[in-house]
């Protein structure tokens, strides 16, 4: 069937999303049917055996030498939408990986849980591969409704309803708000299409259309939880089941980045003198705010909450610049924010006991005693975090700063370093816990030695790309650019 | 010379080191405690061929490595040594052994990670040092940190952690706006090499920015007054081994940045501005060496003596222009920077020998205060006589190599100014005093208690540590020449690099 197949070569590089779907369905009914107490286990090696398989798919069909345009301009194919999956692939992997113990010992791991992180998976890649603003919706909602759904699956917890809630209530509005700006874009340019939308920006932007921006910007900041917009993150993150805010916290950072950058620096790029503003203006008060407040959190998942938002405000920075390699910056800083945080609530989750969760700082005191390699995985991720060389998390910001010096935004640069100082005292305030402070007696995590293994492995990930930056650098370079 | 070489094996071996030290564990503490000092004479022995092979007849970086490291930034891993460096790698390695032995039975929590941590440590200070591309540089300068962190704050006195937190978050604030200058050099000069940013042109508005955030960094380091607080409480707090490496070593990076990037990458500015520094300089030397008089505490009296004869480094640094505007010469420039170099040098020697001595005694009385002490000849004769050698080198006796370094810088200061030369030689009198009222106090007098009364004298190990170290004090005092002939033409290149203005004409 020579149609058949000529047809499939235009559509192959969707291969991934395609495959993501069946196996979703096909993991639910594997998980409807196969009884038994096992059933959460099973379905959660078929899941990590699905990821697996999905990195190959995208690898595979999803790798296109340039960009590659499909569906009548609906979703496109290009290196950043693969590195992108990949790395969400990659990341939700981990996550599942982290949180099982942690579901399965809570006896909340049913089968939905990991096809809820399927679907949520998903909503990233179909983010990744937006190239029109209805595809960007449906990215939005479909990773948005995966991840209320997640946050209440502790039906018994209050709190953890009270966070689905607010995330749901909060979220909604900014979909509204993320709708109202599209359609005020589409409006005034007639398309839908990004590439279009790019094409016909090319005069000075109207009033309507700098209030469709703005609609997008703030659409933006609350999926990414940027200062204003924070106001969910500090009690998501707490009243989630740690697992949960692991896999919140970590895979859709990737998403909202796609969102972010599809959105303003290929969409709306002829209109980016409104947007890097209202953009710089959320990444400075994201950094002051987040480290500030974090500073007087006593909770170790509100602090880095609160650290995610001063993160988010760095990686905004990149935004501000406008520039190609202010998106690059931006991109290295989100990857490399990915991987501190996926193992520092990593640490919580293995922290934790089945009537412990170890979410309180105080609960850290003398962790040193007690897990020293627990301890010195912590230590890692929090002066990776806080930007110490050797670690990655210096890298990072050295790329967003040395992108903001290129486009010339001194001040930019100087609240930049001065908050990373600020940041500093709450990251080494653990470390200070973990290693000054003398320890209560208490027993250790009962996490099984593999997970401890994966764990040690990730802080490494933050040491070796410390010592030895330049790949990862370069692969970020190479797919925007 | 491009491939690895000898600067890397200097770098990481003590961290190699450090890490099997680490992996060993406390539980084979005997095997580590061994392997430690192993790995610490090791790294003094590299530096021998070193020393042995070091050109002394050129300015150019040498024993060069240079690899590709980050393509993005333009930033090699590029090492390489010249005479300002080498005496600093040199004394890098020679103050780990001390501070090893000196832990050998004192150190009763973590052992291992004691000896780790200052492995390591060692390693990215060598690093600092040779380090010849920017980013390289700032990478092992950051890194540094954290090892100090958790040397105050787990082995440190009781206030040990408002100290390291004071330490680190002083230290990280300077560094940050140091790393802003930074990354505003590559951008103008696309290249990180310190060759490159030495040549880079400049206009005086940047530099004058440059100057000052360097001077952020260097000057907590070092420490100038008004930013030197966080230096006597790390002190106090710190482990005998936290004290001499942040003495003997920590400090003189400070020194050392001011040498290799404040002056060559911003000499207009360093000349516009250089006003300022004597100011600090000189406050340095004779305030805090008033506050030096009135101390108490035995190692907050050797910390701030160290600021105040820190003050002779950056002074003997910046006083060159007023030297050439008075003299009309630049012959006498040379000297203030042989004195800075030399007095950094010496200054290691007698300051880490210094907290070692208080360390002997602390670890017989636990206690740090002077008024605990009292007559220790009559129950240490040994250690008393090289407690008072080494306060007689930080008086700056002839003789000692106190001496050398304050004297250059001293004579210096008279071909600037008559009153520059006045101030700073009031150290002469104050230094005196302090050093040697503390010695009659302690050292002196009938026993003062029955804890010093049971002060056994010196054991092996800690003759052998003081010893050496009073072996090499007296040595560059009476021979300092080996020492100014390796930096004899990187001091010139540097005074002629200072003295070029970048400014467009």
């Amino acid at each position: 069937m020579p149609d058949m197949q000529t047809y499939w070569s235009t559509i192959a590089p969707a291969a991934p999303e395609m495959y993501l779907t069946a196996v979703i369905c096909a993991i639910l009914l594997i998980d409807v049917f196969a009884g038994g107490a096992r059933r959460p286990r099973l379905t959660g090696t078929l899941t990590l055996l699905a990821l697996a398989i999905g990195a190959w798919v995208a690898i595979e069909f999803g790798a296109v030498g340039e960009r590659t345009v499909l569906f009548d301009g609906l979703y496109v194919a290009d290196p950043l939408a693969l590195v992108l999956k990949l790395s969400a692939l990659l990341f939700v992997a981990v996550a599942l990986l982290y949180s099982r113990p942690y579901m399965e010992r809570r006896r909340i791991a049913g089968g939905e849980y990991y096809v809820l992180a399927l679907t949520a998976l998903l909503g990233i890649f179909v983010l990744a591969s937006a190239a029109n603003l209805l595809t960007l919706y449906i990215g939005v909602e479909l990773l948005a409704l995966s991840l209320y759904a997640m946050i209440a699956f502790d039906r018994e917890s209050p709190v953890s309803a009270e966070a689905a809630i607010k995330y749901f209530v909060l979220g909604s509005i900014a979909s509204g708000m993320l709708l109202y700006g599209i359609s005020l874009v589409y409006g005034l340019t007639g398309t839908l299409a990004l590439d279009e939308i790019a094409q016909r920006l090319t005069t000075e932007p109207s009033l309507g259309m700098v209030i469709g921006v703005a609609f997008v910007v703030v659409a933006i900041a609350f999926k990414f939880g940027a200062v204003p917009f924070h106001m969910w993150v500090p009690d998501v993150y707490h009243g989630a089941p740690t697992a949960v805010t692991l896999l919140i916290s970590t895979a859709p950072k990737f998403a909202y980045f796609a969102l972010a950058y599809r959105l303003l620096s290929q969409g709306l790029d002829g209109v980016s003198a409104t947007w890097t503003q209202m953009i710089a203006v959320l990444a400075v008060l994201s950094l002051i705010v987040g480290n500030v407040f974090a500073i007087a959190q006593a909770n170790l998942k509100r602090m880095l909450a609160y650290s995610a938002i001063a993160n988010v405000g760095f990686i905004l920075l990149g935004f501000t610049t406008g520039t190609t390699s202010g998106y690059q910056a931006a991109l290295y800083y989100t990857i490399v924010y990915v991987l501190m945080t996926l193992g520092s609530f990593g640490v919580i989750l293995l922290a934790s006991r089945r009537d412990f969760e170890a979410d309180q700082l105080d609960d850290y005191k003398g962790l040193h005693a007690r897990d020293p390699m627990l301890a010195l995985s912590m230590l890692m991720l929090m002066f990776s975090t806080a930007g110490v060389p050797p670690f990655v998390g210096f890298w990072a910001k050295l790329a967003i700063f040395e992108a903001l010096w290129e486009a010339g935004s001194l001040w930019l640069v100087v609240i930049g370093a001065l908050a990373s100082v600020v940041g500093a005292f709450y990251y080494i305030r653990v470390v200070k816990l973990m290693y000054f402070d003398d320890a209560p007696a208490q027993p250790r995590g009962d996490a099984g030695r593999s997970l401890r293994f994966v764990l040690g492995l990730n802080a490494f990930a933050a040491l070796a790309l410390g010592v030895v930056p330049g790949a990862l650098i370069d692969l970020c370079r190479s797919v925007l650019g | 010379m491009q491939g690895l070489g000898i600067l890397s094996a200097l770098v990481w071996l003590p961290i190699a080191g450090g890490i099997a030290v680490l992996a060993l564990g406390d539980r084979r503490i005997a095997a580590a405690r061994w392997l430690a000092l192993i790995a610490a004479i090791a790294t003094v022995a590299l530096t021998i061929p070193l020393w042995i092979g070091f050109d002394r007849g050129t300015a150019e970086f040498q024993f060069v490595e240079r690899l590709p490291w980050i393509t993005a930034f333009n930033s090699w891993y590029h090492l390489g040594v010249d005479g300002i460096s080498l005496p600093l790698i040199v004394l890098t390695a020679v103050m780990t052994v001390p501070v090893i032995i000196a832990g050998w039975k004192v150190i009763e929590a973590r052992p291992a990670q004691y000896y780790a941590a200052f492995l390591i440590m060692a390693g990215l200070m060598i690093g600092v040092f040779a380090a010849i591309d920017g980013l390289l540089f700032y990478f092992f300068w950051e890194a540094m940190l954290i090892p100090m962190f958790l040397i105050i704050g787990v082995w440190g006195g009781p206030r040990r952690v408002y100290a390291t937190f004071k330490f680190f978050l002083y230290t990280f604030l300077g560094s940050v706006l140091m790393l802003v200058a930074l990354i505003y050099l590559y951008v103008q000069g696309g290249d990180y090499s310190l060759r490159a940013l030495h040549e880079l042109p400049l206009t005086l508005v940047e530099q004058r920015w440059i100057f000052l955030a360097f001077l952020a960094a260097f000057a907590v380091k070092v420490p100038m007054w008004p930013v030197h607080t966080w230096l006597p409480d790390a002190h106090v707090e710190a482990p005998t081994g936290g004290s001499v490496i942040l003495a003997a070593i920590m400090l003189k990076m400070g020194g050392y940045g001011f040498l290799r990037f404040s002056l060559p990458i911003t000499p207009d500015a360093s000349r516009e501005l250089d006003w300022l520094m004597i100011a600090l300089s000189l406050i340095a030397v004779v305030y805090i060496s008033l506050v030096a008089l009135v101390q108490t505490d035995m190692k907050k009296l050797i910390a701030y003596s160290s600021i105040a004869h820190m003050g002779f480094v950056t002074l003997g640094a910046f006083i060159a222009w007023d030297i050439a505007d008075s003299t009309g010469a630049l012959r006498g420039a040379a000297m203030g920077l042989d004195g800075a170099m030399v007095q950094m040098v010496s200054h290691g020697l007698v300051s880490g020998a210094m907290f070692l001595c208080v360390g002997v005694m602390y670890d017989r009385v636990h206690s740090r205060e002077i008024s605990a002490y009292g007559g220790v000849i009559n129950t240490m004769p040994k250690f008393a006589g090289f407690m008072v050698f080494f306060s007689m080198a930080n008086a700056g006796v002839p003789g000692t190599s106190g001496f050398v370094g304050e004297f250059l810088v001293i004579i210096a200061s008279f071909k600037a100014n008559f009153w520059y030369a006045f101030l700073v030689a009031t150290i002469l009198i104050l230094g005196a005093a302090y050093t040697l009222w503390l010695v009659k106090r302690v050292i002196y007098g009938p026993v003062a208690n029955e804890h010093v009364a049971r002060m056994p004298d010196l054991n092996r190990q800690e003759l052998l540590v003081l010893g050496s170290l009073a072996a090499l004090v007296l040595l560059l005092g009476v021979w300092p020449a080996p020492l100014l002939d390796v930096m004899h033409s990187s001091i010139h290149h540097l005074v002629e690099q200072m003295t070029t203005s970048k400014l467009p004409l």
